[in-house]
């Protein structure tokens, strides 16, 4: 068995809405953030004849993540 | 004539409206399970319609867009039968690779639910409408975005669908429609089938449902 984490991540170019949302809710609790994104976590658990890293980057390619408005990096955790 | 196939997908909830529709126009329609895999060629065109399929869970459409039902979607809009994606259809639409872009959070962040004015501009379109219509929307995630290249190419060829009189949620170019290539797979975000008779408030989405059919009619 072998776990991988994808991280994915709105582009850096592209709005976040969510994450400019709590960056105010933020500063209304008195933390100053300069910047604030919001992205999201996908663990998956492959067993081991389930190809590796390249079968988890091809997922991210085809569902996980969008490449037109989002990033993704896939590590074995 | 062969019936209009309705996708429905787990969430989506304007396949009703969109039933109806066709039935008030006198064109025969069925749903299609987004379960099942179908024979296109018992169709003469395809509605995906709106709602929230499977809860927007990842991204709006990105799980409907990989149903056993998309396999057939996409040999039927390959084989260049109408398709027509209404809001969350044509997010599908674009996760399932059939049109270009994304479907992005409102400038506003709100659920925004009002009467749009559009324009239709000329192009490939065969899902097209008179020229100034009408429609409602009802969305958070319309604004539509892709890269700058992309869309020089959407309008060289004759892509770009329905434009946005006072853009609502700050979509690129003001972009509410759009097409591929060959004009047969469309989408919109406003709601055709919500405005299908002037007691609803406009009928100006009749054109619209009716346009690749209208010889059958």
């Amino acid at each position: 068995m072998k776990n991988y984490k994808v991280e994915i991540m709105p582009r850096p170019e592209a709005l976040d809405p969510q994450g400019r949302a709590v960056k105010g809710a933020l500063s209304r609790l008195g933390f100053q953030a300069q910047d604030c994104r919001v992205g999201k976590v996908v663990f998956l658990e492959l067993p081991d004849d389930q190809g590796g890293i390249e079968n988890v980057k091809e997922m991210a390619e085809k569902i996980l993540a969008n490449p037109l408005i989002e990033t993704y990096k896939v590590s074995e955790v | 004539m062969k019936p209009i196939g309705i996708l429905r997908f787990l969430g989506t909830n304007c396949d009703a409206d969109v039933l109806f529709g066709y039935r008030s126009l006198g064109l025969l329609a069925e749903y299609i399970w987004w379960a099942d895999r179908f024979d296109f060629k018992k169709y003469s065109g395809f509605i995906l319609p709106g709602g929230f399929s499977y809860g927007d869970y990842l991204r709006c459409g990105a799980l409907a867009a990989h149903s056993p039902a998309m396999h057939d979607l996409k040999e039927a809009a390959g084989a260049g039968y109408p398709v027509l994606g209404i809001c969350n259809g044509f997010q599908i639409l674009c996760e399932a690779g059939l049109l270009p872009g994304a479907l992005t959070k409102n400038l506003s962040r709100s659920f925004q639910e009002e009467w749009v004015r559009l324009q239709s501009v000329n192009g490939v379109c065969i899902w097209n409408s008179k020229k100034e219509i009408q429609l409602p929307i009802a969305h958070s995630m319309g604004r539509y975005i892709t890269s700058e290249n992309e869309m020089k190419r959407l309008q060289d060829q004759g892509q770009i669908w329905l434009k946005y009189e006072n853009n609502p949620n700050g979509s690129m170019n003001s972009v509410a429609g759009i097409s591929n290539q060959a004009g047969n797979v469309a989408a919109l975000m406003p709601h055709p089938e919500r405005a299908i008779a002037a007691w609803m408030g406009s009928a100006d989405g009749r054109n619209i449902l009716s346009a690749p059919f209208e010889n059958r009619m």
